[in-house]
């Protein structure tokens, strides 16, 4: 008996060695395509910011173009229109952050005292349906909107006895137009997550408040605010990565050359230079700066979620 | 319980929040309503500036001039491929990716290093410039394959995928091993069969991001007749750059026309509206899912 046992998990032991190897083999190989593929399409690139430090030219290649060391930055620094460029993408972030805070959150409040599930429902289907349609679509839509020349919006505005307002022909109306309809396209979105930690916050609370004496307002604001408060700040330290990040799709459909002054933002500034008028090594200049800054910005703002809110992604 | 609901304070609130929350409500929807009311109008009637809501002269003119036109429809089928065309690739690399990475690494060693590899493609990139300059040089341009390739593998679905993978008891990946299966098979066998819903939650949202795709299809391109719907759109209806175009003008719908650009716009969207009900049912358990994670 004993020895028949030995001999059996003598027998065992190589067999489920071989079988680990094996199928470990089988896992390695099912990584090969991913891997190949994030190796030429993430990793290549990134080797080829390398032409950020040249003065790339696409007939002499990667190997043969002359280095130029910092030229590229410098010259990004110290042109007026360049830093003009900076100042627009941070103000344009830093509206839409902002924003994208508020208006969700007092909206969720709102909604969240409404009894009337159904009501609630429809709602939120209204609200948060420009999420998923892209800004080509939002931006054909809102140039017919906003037209100068009859958009429904401006007969309005001539209705009540203004002049016509000319949303794509000046600076402040387009950043007017850029917010506002950036808290169109994704406010219902944020909602859901707020309406979500809302349902959460514990009724014993509200019980409590209300025997103390506290009315819907001071709920509100001595339970409701305080209990979503992690979650808010989560979202905020969040979007703190956001703040080079002023929207591409959203500007490059709806800017035109007359509101550049006050619209034209990092991303649309690269792919002018770079794509549009070929000068490369200054696009990926201008684009390695974001990406690095972008990057510290995350990190950061990871750790402070984990220090505030103790919320962890990774 | 609930005394606030009975103050007559609160029940001016509600009123007046009701009213408030279903303004904004409509007010979002408006802009699309009002578009889909120039589609379907008279010509004179929109070039008069006299709709609002509802169509004037109703007339389905503008969808049929849209539908019959040539470079419209078949941007409209290079769309439909590359959606196609995006989700199988997707599916391919991202189940292949997802599957060994949510073994532990005690089953198998190096599956940190493979996730890490993977990650900081997420917080960083070449940009870009060198995205661009790598399509030219793998000859990319003017190719369906520019514009499903480089996204073929989603990381942060990989990661959904993983998580959702590890959820799999791991008797039942067991007793397949016991008999005799492989690790393809059982992946083929027992998790993709567990993961449908989840796969088909993923694939929509992979659909919808390839159907709106549209700047891709604008800088990989050279010619129009490669461009997909979302890049037409873009060029032709929203900044009217008409120096890309080599077809016949006659082939062009009148874009001029306002109700015929309004049409276009709408069409565009319809594959979203049509399967928003789905996209929004998942999308709220997508989200509840990441807060129970979290």
């Amino acid at each position: 008996m004993a020895v028949s046992q030995t001999a059996s998990s003598a027998k065992v032991k190589p067999a489920k060695t071989k079988w680990r190897m094996e199928t470990n083999w089988g896992l390695h190989a099912m990584l090969l395509p991913g891997v190949l593929i994030t190796i030429v399409f993430c990793y290549v690139p990134m080797v080829g910011i390398a032409i950020a430090f040249q003065n790339f030219k696409p007939w002499l290649g990667f190997f043969n173009s002359p280095w130029l060391g910092l030229g590229n930055f410098e010259r990004f620094f110290t042109s007026s229109s360049s830093v003009n460029v900076l100042i627009n993408t941070v103000e344009i972030a830093v509206l839409k952050i902002l924003t994208g805070l508020a208006v969700p959150i007092a909206f969720a409040l709102l909604l969240n005292e409404i009894r009337v599930p159904r009501l609630k429902k429809t709602v939120q289907t209204m609200v948060y349906l420009p999420h998923f349609l892209s800004w080509v679509i939002l931006a054909g839509i809102l140039k017919d909107v906003l037209a100068v020349d009859g958009g429904i919006v401006n007969r309005m505005v001539s209705f009540f006895g203004g002049d016509p307002i000319f949303f794509f022909g000046d600076g402040n109306w387009f950043r007017v137009a850029v917010i506002v309809s950036n808290v169109w396209k994704e406010f219902g979105f944020s909602t859901i997550v707020y309406l979500a930690a809302l349902t959460a916050v514990d009724t014993a609370l509200y019980e409590a408040a209300m025997i103390d004496g506290a009315g819907r307002w001071k709920q509100t604001v001595h339970v409701t605010l305080p209990s979503i408060m992690p979650i808010i700040v989560v979202m905020f330290t969040l979007s703190l990565g956001n703040v080079l990040n002023a929207g591409f799709d959203q500007i490059y459909n709806l800017y035109t050359p007359m509101v550049y002054d006050k619209g034209d933002i990092i991303d649309t500034f690269v792919y002018r230079t770079a794509i549009v008028q070929a000068n490369m090594s200054y696009g990926a200049a201008v684009g390695l700066f974001k990406s690095v800054v972008a990057l510290v910005l995350i990190l950061v703002s990871y750790k402070l979620a984990d220090k505030f809110a103790n919320y962890r992604i990774f | 319980m609930y005394m606030h609901y009975d103050t007559k304070m609160y029940k001016v609130f509600t009123v007046f929040n009701i009213i408030f929350v279903t303004l904004i409500g409509m007010l979002c929807i408006l802009p699309m309503i009002h578009i889909l009311a120039v589609a379907f109008s008279g010509k004179a009637a929109a070039t008069a500036n006299l709709i609002n809501l509802w169509p004037v002269n109703f007339t389905a003119d503008a969808f049929v001039e849209t539908l019959t036109n040539r470079n419209f429809s078949h941007a409209l089928a290079i769309s439909v491929g590359r959606t196609l065309l995006g989700l199988a690739f997707f599916l391919f690399f991202t189940i292949l990716t997802a599957y060994p990475l949510s073994k532990s690494e005690q089953d198998f060693k190096g599956k940190n290093i493979y996730l890490w590899f993977f990650v900081f493609t997420m917080f960083f990139s070449g940009g870009l410039v060198p995205t661009y300059i790598l399509m030219t040089r793998l000859k990319l341009i003017n190719s369906i394959f520019a514009l499903v390739l480089p996204g073929a593998l989603n990381v942060w679905s990989a990661i959904l995928l993983i998580n959702f993978f590890k959820g799999i008891p791991k008797e039942l990946e067991e007793s397949a091993t016991i008999d005799g299966a492989g690790r393809f098979m059982t992946l083929l066998k027992i998790f993709l069969p567990l993961s449908l819903p989840s796969l088909a939650t993923l694939s929509l949202f992979t659909m919808v991001g390839h159907w709106n795709s549209w700047f891709d299809g604008m800088i990989y391109n050279t010619k129009m007749e490669n461009y997909p719907l979302a890049t037409l759109l873009q060029i032709i209806v929203v900044q009217q750059d008409f120096s890309k175009i080599t077809a016949d003008p006659h082939d062009l719908a009148d874009i001029s026309n306002r109700t015929v650009k309004a049409a276009q716009i709408f069409i565009g969207a319809v594959p979203i509206l049509l399967v928003y009900p789905f996209l929004q049912k998942y999308f709220v358990s997508g989200i509840v899912v990441g807060a129970v994670k979290g």
